[in-house]
């Protein structure tokens, strides 16, 4: 493939690589505090504890393998998209030094305890501003390339990545404005149950615009390529994306049902939480339409296979998600481990997926070359299919399992399982499963990573730097 | 016109669908009196419960312990009476947590004296010998940092004198978590 165009993919290739290592460090952190939750010995010294390492799981997928990997994946984007080089390959190349040293620093703040306390955005003041001038640096990038591009009409995943830019600043700036007490440590600005809420919006936004349009930006773009058919509607990419984009916002407070936030903040959220099932299947039906006539794709198309299955585990998601959304749902499974068995189909189903087949695509073309195995690629999709398999399902169980000891009460009235220990240890065996789905799930991220490294070390040599 | 020939245009519209959920349901709430609870109600924290608390959220003590009452029949005759808009009103940042790896703390500090915290936080496993958590024995080794008191009582608007905040000294980050966990459950003035 020629690149008369003069694409430029040193940051691609860079962040794509960055992604992957910081990946198999968040997920050997999250197998390790899988083992702390049974074995409470494995919390080795203060800064190896489970309270200061779960956010640390987080942030390194969230922030460390996530926004990286859209990073390369959305300069690749706008540039084939728009069919011009990129706007400031220099800048590019400077985001990816700056977005490195910020990630080992987070890291550091983490395992030192500099924390904010608010999920998915423990870090600090200081770091906070790193992560919007990053933020800032990479928006200048993909808004300068998209102007200048040549490809009159923007494909729906562009309209995904400028969704992504704006929604990313607007509610990362939202959730952290604090006052600063010294270097490493800050007050949030707002309190009780406005901070709560403020939270929430957050957390539940993040969600949208880091595991949600990321990952469609990438599947409106690979799907199409890899299976060769056109995307089946248009028009339902039009309605999906608006809706999706508008009734988001409205939701964070399903996070906070049953809490003395006033009821309509809360019943706002449950009725636009189930609403969001219809922009989500949009993209699901628009999915499943493309490969009409093509099904067996799924057998000879390991791109399409990775595709299918992570729209399909979305389309799961937004469904199971606005039900735990409902008062009834969520009084049984709130605070148990049902949601993180929900997340992680998200992550570990779609957002994974979806990426992986991203790199799969995009990497060989960039480097000039052809992926070193399907093969491996095959055992790396039933290894990571299977590991979240055993991984959620597990979580579910023992979710609704803790949910309903909480609530038995005998015919008095009282407790049957008055002391929380008599919920707690029956958890045991299912965690120790998970550990399990996880270290499946993490063998088959190596086999990716290794089917990456093997591609790019078969390249041309002139495309390896 | 197709606005998926605009950029900015296109950019702008997606602020515009982005921010009305955003005001509507979360930032002008901010100014609504139901949301903004009487803070008079509430007993502002000592320092040592200051210091206690930023130790609560420098562990990550809230990965697995919540701290909110749901108004539910069986959640209130585990944890104690519903949690209300008060308690919380002045705690920046919130602490309610989503995860509950171990019970809910919101009341603890009427459960148990503080003696039963020392001995727990030291070595949960002393008292039940299956409970998963981590044990925090260090911390009654480590000494208390005393240099940011002064200015978290002024950024917090909480009303000690430079005195109030002598009753640090000596005092280890042990005693703080535990002066802390002994306030949840005693928030409002009687």
């Amino acid at each position: 493939m020629a690149n008369e165009i003069g694409y430029e993919y040193d940051a691609v290739k860079g962040f794509a690589l960055s992604s992957l290592f910081w990946a198999i460090v968040g997920l050997l952190v999250g197998i390790l505090i899988s083992i702390q939750l049974v074995y409470p010995q494995f919390n080795l010294t203060s800064w190896l504890t489970y309270g200061r390492l779960r956010p640390i799981h987080t942030n390194a997928l969230i922030y460390g393998f996530t926004v990286p990997a859209a990073f390369s994946l959305f300069f690749y984007l706008v540039q084939r998209l728009g069919r011009v080089p990129l706007a400031y390959p220099g800048l590019a190349r400077f985001t990816l030094y700056i977005f490195n040293i910020a990630i080992v620093l987070a890291a550091l703040s983490l395992f030192a305890g500099m924390s904010q306390s608010k999920e998915y955005s423990e870090l600090e003041w200081p770091l906070d501003i790193g992560v919007v001038i990053l933020w800032v640096l990479f928006s200048i990038n993909i808004i300068a390339t998209i102007m200048k591009r040549k490809e009159e009409q923007m494909y729906v995943s562009l309209w995904y990545i400028l969704a992504t830019v704006v929604g990313v600043a607007i509610v990362y700036i939202g959730n952290n404005i604090a006052v600063p007490v010294s270097l490493f440590k800050s007050y949030s600005a707002y309190a009780g149950a406005n901070d709560a809420n403020v939270q929430w919006w957050f957390g539940h936004n993040a969600v949208a615009f880091v595991f949600t349009t990321i990952p469609l930006a990438v599947f409106y773009y690979i799907l199409p390529k890899s299976s060769g058919a056109p995307l089946y509607s248009h028009r339902l990419s039009i309605v999906g994306f608006w809706s999706l984009v508008f009734a988001y916002l409205w939701t964070g407070a399903h996070h906070l049902v049953y809490t003395p936030l006033p009821d309509w903040i809360q019943t706002v959220a449950i009725a636009f939480s189930i609403f969001l099932i219809a922009p989500s299947w949009a993209s699901v039906i628009n999915g499943y339409g493309t490969l009409n006539g093509q099904w067996e794709q799924m057998r000879s198309n390991y791109l399409v296979k990775f595709i299918v299955l992570g729209i399909t585990f979305y389309g799961l998601q937004t469904i199971q998600g606005p039900s735990q959304a409902i008062r009834a749902f969520s009084a049984l499974i709130h605070y148990t481990d049902w949601v993180p068995g929900h997340v992680h189909m998200g992550t570990m189903g779609w957002v994974t997926m979806t990426v992986s087949a991203g790199f799969y695509y995009m990497l060989p073309r960039i480097y000039n070359t052809e992926i070193y195995s399907i093969k491996l690629a095959n055992l790396h999709f039933w290894l990571v299919l299977v590991g979240q398999l055993i991984y959620s399902v597990t979580m579910w169980i023992t979710g609704i399992r803790q949910g309903a000891m909480w609530q038995a009460v005998d015919t008095d009235g009282g407790l049957v399982y008055a002391n929380f220990i008599q919920t707690l240890t029956p958890n045991y065996p299912f965690w120790n499963m998970r550990t399990l789905g996880g270290v499946i799930f993490f063998a088959g991220f190596l086999v990716f990573v290794y089917n990456i490294l093997q591609t790019i070390r078969n390249a041309p040599a002139a495309q390896r730097a | 016109m197709s606005i998926d020939k605009k950029p900015v245009t296109f950019m702008l519209l997606a602020v515009l669908a982005i921010m009305v959920g955003t005001l509507l349901t979360t930032f002008i709430p901010l100014f609504v009196g139901t949301v903004v609870p009487d803070t008079d109600k509430v007993i502002p924290y000592k320092p040592l419960e200051v210091e206690g608390r930023d130790i609560y959220i420098r562990e990550g003590c809230n990965n697995c312990h919540s701290q909110i009452v749901r108004p539910l029949p069986f959640e209130t005759a585990r944890y104690g009476p519903p949690s209300t808009l008060a308690e919380s009103a002045i705690d920046r940042p919130h602490l309610w947590g989503s995860k509950r790896t171990g019970p809910d703390l919101a009341r603890v500090g009427r459960k148990y004296p503080a003696a039963w915290h020392y001995q727990h936080m030291k070595n949960p496993q002393s008292i039940y010998p299956q409970s998963n958590m981590p044990a925090y024995a260090w911390l009654a080794d480590a000494k208390l940092d005393r240099r940011y008191a002064e200015k978290k009582m002024k950024v917090l608007g909480y009303p000690y004198t430079t005195d109030d905040i002598k009753v640090l000294e000596g005092k280890t980050e042990m005693d703080a978590l535990v002066a802390y966990l002994m306030r949840l459950g005693r928030e409002l003035k009687p």
